[in-house]
């Protein structure tokens, strides 16, 4: 983190448009057109992929995925956290400290769960039928105008 | 005679070089074990792992520890510094996954796929104004089947609604109040808070100290088991004991903004309150009235932000509202 807060900080001196890379914290990102949850998806970003990020505005960062397309994600969705999807062995050596790095899959994790579930100690039936419930941007947008919602695309 | 002499002389010496030898080991173990715990106070009093890190390099430089032992006290240390907050989203969703399935165990899923639809489409089209839209798996919402007035978020955003619950609601409005108080425990990470530090002091602990990604048997057995604790303790928060009124009161206000923003008149919080402080009345203390403040000093506390003028509830949002919930209500 403080790598990062260096380099911005050098940006802003150097004058130059500030990107900050941020990973996606959250299992899959819709990298929007516009500033809004219901702004049409321009690419989807995996769980620990890096952003460029500039300014936070309202809430959104506008970002630059790694293969170059351009929109906006909430700040929810980003952590200033590297995540790395690997051992963390390797940050370990180069002196990167765990405020910096968050290694995916470790501590609570699907491991953990698979071993409730083999012992018999919790059903996640309906815990995996709950979270099939999907509902998509151009679904909340009718819904709201069916319900004379102001501000439905916002 | 001095032929069976000699090997006894021999092996008393060789006792006594051992005791020695064995005295110098105690001495330098208690030394070290001395100047270990000395770093391990001096962090857990000063809260400081700056100075937990100079200590194990001083003990490291003096010989006194391995690389491996210094690693290990700093990783200790680390830990010990971490607390609810450091959960990251992967975490948390599996911590709410697991409360979920555990709050079936005493409630009853509602298996009405029409009306969970619409639980759904409401709820989720309020999340996307939250200040937290986006967890790790997202929030989605599921009808209980219980009579008793509650309603429970889990961490990371599975929130669940009982058909008691439901009764208390009039209109669409009025449960949007519902979920937009439970979609502002995840967003404040409520639930996350009740974990009690001393689990989570031994699960980072554990976390810190493996790297490799796969758990060991001892380790994965040893954080499961502190996975569970953790469990419990929200559990036990959402079904008995309760949030705080600190904590609820920034729900109910948090609510209030999130209704506003997604276009809700934010008056159907109020009517929603008076309507359940009567329902929680009759059910004498049950569900949300044992974890909850009352009714009436909630509508105190927002009473004077909310808007009570406010235009009535929309003819088309009843009308959808009735479809999708009376066959539950009225059963």
């Amino acid at each position: 983190m403080k790598t990062r807060l260096i380099a911005a900080l050098l940006a802003i001196a150097a004058g130059m448009t500030v990107a900050t890379p941020l990973s996606v914290q959250v299992r899959k990102a819709k990298v929007r057109a516009k500033p809004s949850q219901l702004g049409k998806v321009v690419a989807t970003v995996p769980y620990g992929a890096e952003v460029q990020a500039g300014t936070l505005q309202r809430g959104w960062h506008p970002v630059t995925t790694k293969d170059g397309k351009k929109g906006w994600l909430h700040k929810s969705a980003l952590s200033t956290k590297r995540i790395t999807m690997r051992s963390g062995t390797t940050d370990a050596a180069t002196g990167v400290s765990s405020d910096e790095v968050a290694l995916a899959g470790k501590g609570f994790n699907e491991q953990v769960e698979n071993k409730l579930k083999s012992d018999g100690k919790l059903d996640y039936t309906w815990v995996d039928r709950m979270a099939a419930f999907e509902v998509d941007a151009d679904q909340i947008r009718a819904f709201r105008t069916q319900g004379h919602l102001p501000g439905g695309d916002e | 005679m001095n032929g069976k002499h000699t090997p006894l002389k021999t092996a008393a010496q060789r006792n006594k070089a051992s005791r020695r030898w064995l005295t110098w080991r105690i001495t330098f173990l208690t030394l070290s074990m001395a100047l270990l715990w000395g770093t391990v106070a001096t962090v857990l009093f000063s809260g400081c792992g700056e100075i937990s890190d100079v200590g194990t390099q001083l003990a490291q430089e003096a010989g006194l520890i391995s690389a491996e032992e210094a690693e290990s006290v700093k990783r200790g240390a680390e830990a010990l510094e971490k607390t609810w907050q450091d959960l990251t989203p992967e975490q948390e969703y599996y911590i709410g996954r697991a409360v979920a399935a555990q709050v079936f165990q005493t409630y009853k899923p509602l298996d009405q796929p029409e009306a969970n639809e619409y639980l759904n489409l409401l709820g989720q089209s309020l999340a996307i104004f939250s200040e937290r839209p986006e967890t790790f798996g997202g929030y989605h919402f599921l009808l209980l089947d219980s009579d008793e007035v509650n309603a429970f978020a889990a961490p990371g955003g599975l929130i669940l609604v009982t058909r008691g619950m439901l009764r208390c609601c009039e209109n669409e409005d009025e449960l949007a109040a519902v979920l937009a108080h439970e979609i502002c425990h995840v967003e404040k990470k409520h639930g996350l808070s009740a974990i009690k530090q001393g689990r989570l002091t031994e699960a980072f602990t554990i976390i810190a100290a493996e790297s490799a990604k796969q758990l060991g048997d001892e380790e994965l057995a040893s954080l499961t088991r502190e996975f569970e604790g953790s469990v419990s303790d929200v559990v036990m928060t959402l079904t008995t004991s309760g949030y705080s009124r600190t904590q609820e009161r920034e729900a109910d206000t948090a609510a209030v903004a999130l209704l506003r923003r997604a276009g809700y008149p934010d008056a159907a919080m109020v009517t929603m309150l008076q309507r359940m402080g009567e329902r929680l009345t009759d059910a004498g203390g049950l569900g949300f009235a044992k974890t909850h403040p009352s009714a009436q000093s909630r509508v105190e506390t927002i009473g004077a932000m909310v808007d009570k003028t406010g235009p009535a509830p929309d003819s088309d949002r009843k009308k959808r509202f009735a479809t999708a919930m009376q066959p539950i209500t009225s059963d």
